[in-house]
C-alpha cells in the first residue's frame, strides 16, 4: 500500500519503527574522507530521519551489517568453545536498487553455496530493507547495462518529493506506523533509473580464454594492490579466520571473520611460500572475470550491480568498466590465436 | 542453529612418527553413522588460538580417524610441541573426496609426492582388503630423501598383500640401497594391459601433478582417466570465505578430486 506523508509524519513512522529496529543508511561523516578535510558518505547507525543522506551515493556500501570488517566467531574458555550472540534487535536497512541487488548475492553465497552460514543468517533473517528511489543516476552508476536498476522485493520503498516522502510499504509490521495516523493513501512507484549515461556491454562471447589475453598486462605497473575495490563493492565477500588470545597464559580467546580481498598479498599464500596470482594483472583478472562470468556460472546471474563504487574509489583511478569494455577486444586477440 | 564453524573434541588414541616434521595423529571419532568419511576429503583441525587448517584423512576405521600432518608453521608447530598425548578440534568432513566404486574392477594407478599419499591411503586400504575387486594395483610414491619416507610399517605390509608397489625418493646419501629418481621415471614401466580399463590419480605438489600427467599421457593414458585433487588456500571449507576458488569452482566443495579434464582448463 503507498501512503503520502509530510516530513513531521514520516517522522513519526520512523520514531515507531525505531522502537523494534536499529536504522541503518547512508550518511555524512564529515572530514573522514579519501583526502583531508573532505566528506565521506557511509553506512552508520541513525536515529533521526534528518541523518539519512538522499542526496549521495554511499561510498561504501551496507554490506558490512551483514559481513562486518570483523566478527566474532566463537568465544574460547578453559572449558571449551561458545558461540558468539547474534542480535537482539531487528534491523532495518535504507538502500538504493543495485545494493538491495547486491542483497541476492550475498544471499547466494552464504545460504547457498555450500551450507548455510548462521552467522549469516541471524542477521539477515531480522533485516528489512527500505528502497530508496532514485530519480536521477550518479556519476560512473551503470545499473541498467547490469539489470539492477529497478527493484521489487522491498519491505518499503521511499521517493523524495518537495514537501514529504511517498512510500510504499508492502510489509505489514512496518505499514501499521502509517495506519496509526491515518496516513494519506497514493499511488506510489519507486523512483527509478531507466536510462544511465555509462553503459558497459559484456561480452556475450566471453570465456575464462580472456585471461590468456594481454589487456591485463597495464594493471601490473598500475594497481597497487590495495583492495579499497574490493572493499568497496557490495558483491565482495571474502574474508579470512583469524584467532586471538586476550592473557598472557593464552587461557581465553577468540576466533574472528575478517573480511579479505583476492586483490591483497597473501590471499591466496599456503604454507611453503606457494601464492597464485603475484602479479596485480593476474588479481585484476581473478576479479573482473569473478564479477562478470565466474559467478553467473555457477549461480546464474551476474555479480556485479553495476554501483560504479569501485571506480570511484580507486587511488590509481584504474575503472573496472574501462577493464569490461576492453574485454570484447581481449576475446579477439585470444581466439584469433587458435 | 547449526553452526557450522563449530568444531568438535577428538582425542588423540596414537601418534605415528613417520620423520621428525612429520607424525599420523590417530584421533577419535564417533560420528561415522551421521556423518561417514571418505579417502580424499579433509578437517579443519582446529586449535584454539592459533587456527585451523586444512588436513587430509590418511586412515578411516569405525571409531577412528588418522591426520598425517607436516609442521610446517605456527599452527602445526603448535600441535606437534603441545597436542601430543591431547586432543583436538576439528570440523568436517569436507570435499568430495575419492568414490572406491570408480576404481573397481580397473587397472589402478595411483602416482602421489610426498604427503600427497594421505588423501589415497584409504584407497590402498580398501583394495589392500579387496584385491579381487580390481585388476591391479599399481603405486609410485615419491619423497625428498629416505628420512622423508611415510607410512613405512603400511608400505612394507602393501607390498606383502601383492601390489605394485614402487617407492622412491629425489635424492639419498651414498649406500642408500632402495630406488633413487622422480616419480616420472617409473611412469614408463607401468605393466598396463588395457588402457580402456585403467584409472589414474595423481596427488602432490603442483609441478609433480603437471609432469605426472605428461608422462602418462605419454604412455598412452586416456586423459579421461585421470584424476587428481588439489590444493589451495582454505579459510572454510564451507564454500564460505572465497579463497579457494578457481574460475566457477570452488576446491573445497566441488574437489579438491578432480577429473584432469575439468582441472585442464584451470587458471589460477
Ligand atoms: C585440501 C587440503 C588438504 C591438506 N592436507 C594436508 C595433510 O594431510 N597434511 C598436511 O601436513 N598438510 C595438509 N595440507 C596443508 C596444510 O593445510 C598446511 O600445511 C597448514 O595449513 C599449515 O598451517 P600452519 O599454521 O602450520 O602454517 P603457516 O605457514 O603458519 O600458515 C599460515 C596460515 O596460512 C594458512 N595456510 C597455510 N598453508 C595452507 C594450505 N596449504 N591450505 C590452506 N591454508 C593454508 C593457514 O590457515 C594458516 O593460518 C592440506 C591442505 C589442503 C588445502
Ligand atoms: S584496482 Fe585500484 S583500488 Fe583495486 S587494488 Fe588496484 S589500486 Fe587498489
Ligand atoms: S564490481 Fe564495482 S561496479 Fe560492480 S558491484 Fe562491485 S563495486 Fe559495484
Ligand atoms: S575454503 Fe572457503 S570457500 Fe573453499
Amino acid at each position: 500500500m503507498g501512503y503520502a506523508v509530510s516530513l513531521e509524519k514520516f517522522q513519526t513512522v520512523f520514531d515507531s519503527w525505531r522502537k523494534k529496529y536499529d536504522v541503518y543508511a547512508p550518511k555524512v561523516f564529515e572530514g573522514t574522507g579519501r583526502f583531508s578535510e573532505t566528506d565521506v558518505v557511509r553506512y552508520g547507525k541513525v536515529t533521526d530521519l534528518a541523518d539519512i543522506d538522499w542526496n549521495d551515493r554511499s561510498e561504501y556500501s551496507f554490506k558490512d551489517i551483514l559481513l562486518p570488517l570483523s566478527q566474532t566467531l566463537l568465544y574460547f574458555t578453559e572449558h571449551g568453545m561458545t558461540e558468539s550472540e547474534g542480535p537482539t534487535r531487528g534491523t532495518i536497512v535504507f538502500l538504493r536498487s543495485c545494493d538491495l541487488h547486491a542483497v541476492k548475492r550475498l544471499d547466494y553465497m552464504f545460504l547457498e553455496n555450500g551450507p548455510e552460514d548462521s552467522y549469516y543468517k541471524r542477521v539477515r533473517d531480522g533485516l528489512k530493507f527500505v528502497l530508496m528511489g532514485c530519480d536521477h543516476d550518479f556519476d560512473g552508476c551503470f545499473c541498467v547495462s547490469m539489470g539492477t536498476n529497478v527493484s521489487t522485493d522491498y519491505d518499503a520503498a521511499v521517493n523524495v518529493r518537495s514537501g514529504g516522502f511517498e512510500i510504499d510499504c508492502k510489509d505489514p509490521e512496518l505499514a501499521q506506523a502509517f495506519l496509526d495516523m491515518g496516513a494519506a493513501e497514493a499511488d506510489v512507484t519507486p523512483d527509478a533509473v531507466m536510462e544511465n549515461s555509462l553503459t558497459v556491454k559484456v561480452p556475450e562471447n566471453l570465456t575464462s580464454a580472456v585471461a590468456k589475453s594481454s589487456i591485463w598486462d597495464e594493471y601490473d605497473k598500475r594497481c597497487i594492490k590495495c583492495g579499497r575495490c574490493t572493499v568497496a563493492c557490495p558483491t565482495c565477500t571474502c574474508w579470512s579466520m583469524q584467532d586471538l588470545f586476550y592473557t598472557e597464559n593464552g587461557q581465553a580467546g577468540e576466533r574472528r571473520r575478517v573480511q579479505a580481498s583476492c586483490m591483497i598479498d597473501g590471499y591466496t599464500e599456503v604454507a611453503g611460500g606457494l601464492c597464485f596470482r603475484k602479479k596485480a594483472g593476474e588479481r585484476m583478472r581473478f576479479k573482473v572475470l569473478h564479477k562478470v562470468l565466474d559467478f553467473k556460472k555457477r549461480s546464474g546471474f551476474q555479480m556485479c550491480v553495476g554501483c560504479g563504487r569501485c571506480d570511484a574509489i580507486c587511488p590509481e583511478y584504474i575503472s573496472f568498466t574501462h577493464c569490461v569494455e576492453k574485454l570484447e577486444a581481449g576475446m579477439k586477440e585470444v581466439s584469433g590465436h587458435e | 542453529m547449526n553452526n557450522s564453524y563449530m568444531p568438535f573434541r577428538s582425542e588423540i588414541l596414537e601418534v605415528i612418527k613417520h620423520a621428525d616434521v612429520e607424525y599420523t595423529f590417530r584421533m577419535s571419532y564417533d560420528r561415522g553413522d551421521t556423518h561417514p568419511v571418505k579417502p580424499g576429503q579433509f578437517f579443519e583441525i582446529s586449535i584454539p588460538k592459533y587456527g585451523e587448517a586444512p588436513i587430509s584423512v590418511s586412515g578411516i576405521t569405525d571409531h577412528s580417524l588418522d591426520f598425517t600432518i607436516r609442521r610446517v608453521g605456527s599452527l602445526t608447530e603448535e600441535i606437534f610441541e603441545n597436542y601430543v598425548g591431547g586432543h583436538f578440534f576439528m570440523r568436517g568432513p569436507y570435499g568430495n573426496g575419492f568414490d572406491v566404486n570408480i576404481f573397481k574392477g580397473k587397472e589402478i594407478v595411483l602416482i602421489t609426492g610426498g604427503s600427497g599419499l594421505s588423501p589415497v591411503h584409504g584407497v590402498i586400504d580398501y583394495f589392500a582388503d579387496h584385491m579381487d575387486e580390481c585388476k591391479s594395483l599399481n603405486i609410485i610414491s615419491g619423497f625428498k630423501s629416505p628420512d622423508d619416507i611415510l607410512f613405512r610399517d603400511d608400505l612394507k605390509r602393501w607390498i606383502a598383500d601383492g601390489m605394485n608397489f614402487i617407492y622412491t625418493v629425489d635424492a639419498a646419501p651414498e649406500g642408500y640401497e632402495g630406488n633413487v629418481g622422480l616419480v616420472t621415471q617409473y611412469i614408463p614401466q607401468l605393466p598396463l594391459k588395457d588402457f580402456d580399463n585403467a584409472i589414474a590419480v595423481v596427488v602432490g605438489p603442483p609441478m609433480m601433478i603437471k609432469f605426472s600427467i605428461q608422462e602418462l599421457l605419454k604412455i598412452g593414458f586416456d586423459e579421461e582417466k585421470i584424476w587428481l585433487s588439489e590444493s589451495r588456500k582454505m579459510c572454510c571449507g564451507l564454500g564460505k570465505c572465497g579463497h579457494c576458488r578457481i574460475g566457477e569452482l570452488y576446491v573445497c566443495q566441488d574437489g579438491p578430486v578432480f577429473k584432469y579434464t575439468t582441472v585442464r582448463s584451470f587458471i589460477d
